[in-house]
């Protein structure tokens, strides 16, 4: 849905700029607008070509995209950098730890660090292990890595960093209010008293209207929890040098994969029969029936999925873009146009993060009210 | 590091994490949070509650009220009217009375004149006969003063009393 916009407000800025930078920024729309289904971390037939130019597409991919460490500002060895935990499982040697710091900011494959009698480098924010006899790493024609595996990784990323923020954030508010309950009866006031409103808004606006007075009590945990979290980590990851948690494919996978396994596991007899075989039809109909109710069943985490993903992305590299066009442009002037634009898609992003999780987790609470809904007897 | 390839690291990770999460909130956090809402909810409608009752029982008092005072308002017109009719009776009673007791002494008065006016009467007549008697006597002293004159009264007396 965002691709569509971009167009628009690129392309509204463009007719305040001059005539004939209006090529460069019909360009650079369509290869946003492309983006989302291209890999622009392999695209470097282009950032070959003109390595000393400024390439958006590498700036706005390094922004929206994870990373072994936690960058703030600066580039090269000067850049601030918060090193975080390179966690590496491989079947033959077992797991392998060592700080992110270790690369020394480089993400060419060019630094090697040996661990362990391994050799490790980070091309692109990918860990390679090279090949035993390796020294460096080597690529083919087409960029790919030749001589280095691709081992698992469960490194402590810029993510899970800015989610474990979140998470402390969340416990500190939450034990809050359960510890001001616990001392008194009364409501709470103040900062309590908008996190209670926000609980009470979860279960009184989407928990109970969507599953039913009845059966929403054991829901709530997940919904408050998912509704919390993809607010405040929405609302972190427009902070500037924030991670861009709830804007990642993993991410949004995992919290849709939540609903999926919910309503899996909470549908009634009634939700399965109506998927698998739906009465009131004729029986050849039945199992092309239940091929297309199966798949809605898989549809609909996903749809939640992307949804999240592409919201939170998208917004990003609009602002991203907006920024990006002052160095395009070569113009400091352009400034002047692009920063009020980013400040007001970053207001906008505001209200997407709240609609964002609203969404979430009111098509969550749909889906579940769906599956355990009572269905009267025709 | 691709936009739209999950890493398999941070689903892991991002899958623990909200599992832990979702956990202790749920235990710490959810659970006596919304315990604690819907108790003060309970008392607020039973406050509610019984403040529309006491309401109510205001609303029966007042009526209750109401008509007390409204038989008591009816009480006192009837007590008044009673007074009234009583004070005209007893009124009307003294009047008759005191006629009545008028009537009487005046009768009396009358009777006691009468019977003065009798006696007086009766004084008068035993005077005037006194005096007659006296005054015959008088005249009789004088006229039958000789022996000649008393003669000639017998005579006379005995003429009149013709033996018949």
């Amino acid at each position: 849905m965002h691709p569509n916009l971009e167009p628009i407000i690129l392309s509204r800025t463009g007719t305040m700029i001059a005539h004939k930078s209006l090529k460069i920024i019909v360009t650079f729309t369509l290869a946003l607008a492309l983006l989302p289904f291209n890999a622009f971390a392999k695209d470097d037939s282009q950032a070959e070509e003109s390595k000393n130019d400024f390439n958006p597409t590498d700036m706005i991919m390094h922004h929206i995209g994870d990373a072994h460490g936690w960058h703030f500002f600066g580039a090269g060895d000067s850049s601030v950098t918060l090193p975080l935990p390179v966690i590496l499982y491989t079947k033959e040697d077992g797991f392998v730890t060592f700080m992110s710091s270790e690369f020394h900011h480089d993400t060419e494959g060019k630094y090697v660090v040996e661990k362990d009698g391994m050799r490790f480098v980070n091309y692109h924010e990918d860990i390679y292990k090279l090949d035993a006899g390796a020294e460096t790493v080597e690529f083919d024609e087409e960029h790919n890595v030749i001589n280095a595996s691709k081992p698992w990784d469960f490194s402590i990323t810029k993510n899970v960093a800015a989610m474990l923020l979140t998470v402390i954030l969340m416990l500190i508010f939450f034990f809050g209010l359960a510890g001001h309950h616990k001392k008194s009866k009364k409501a709470p006031a103040g900062f309590n008293n908008i996190l209670e409103t926000l609980v009470l808004f979860v279960r009184d606006e989407i928990a109970k209207p969507q599953i039913g007075d009845k059966k929403y009590m054991k829901f709530m945990p997940f919904l408050l929890t998912v509704f919390f979290f993809i607010w405040i980590t929405n609302l972190l990851g427009l902070l500037p040098g924030a991670a861009n948690v709830t804007g990642n494919i993993a991410v949004t996978v995992s919290l849709g994969l939540f609903t999926l396994v919910l309503i899996v596991f909470n549908g009634n007899k009634d939700f399965w029969k109506h998927t698998l075989w739906m009465p009131g039809i004729p029986t050849f109909v039945k199992p092309i029936l239940a091929v297309v109710e199966l798949l809605g069943l898989l549809i609909k985490p996903i749809a939640l999925m992307i949804r999240l993903f592409a919201n939170i992305t998208a917004g990003h590299i609009i602002i991203l873009s907006l920024l990006a066009l002052i160095f395009i442009l070569e113009n400091a002037g352009v400034a002047g146009i692009s920063v009020p634009f980013a400040l007001f898609i970053t207001v906008l992003e505001l209200l997407v993060a709240f609609l964002q999780a609203f969404i979430f987790t009111m098509l969550s609470a749909l889906f579940i009210g769906a599956a355990v809904e009572e269905h009267e007897h025709h | 590091m691709d936009l739209i390839t999950p890493e398999v690291g941070l689903i892991f990770w991002q899958t623990i994490v909200f599992l832990v999460l979702m956990f202790i909130l749920a235990k710490f956090a959810w659970k006596p949070i919304l315990g604690a809402v819907r108790t003060r909810e309970e008392s607020i409608n039973e406050a509610l509650a019984s403040a529309e009752d006491a309401r109510k029982e205001m609303q029966n008092l007042k009526a209750d009220n109401e008509k007390l005072l409204q038989e008591a308002r009816a009480e006192r017109d009837e007590i008044l009217k009673e007074a009234r009719q009583l004070k005209e009776k007893m009124v009307s009673e003294a009047e008759a009375d005191a006629q009545s007791k008028a009537d009487s002494i005046v009768a009396k008065a009358k009777e006691s004149i009468e019977i003065e006016k009798r006696a007086a009467m009766a004084d008068i007549k035993n005077q005037v006969a006194t005096l007659s008697i006296e005054i015959a006597e008088k005249v009789i002293g004088k006229e039958l003063a000789t022996e000649e004159k008393q003669h000639q009264m017998i005579d006379k007396m005995l003429n009149d009393a013709t033996l018949n």
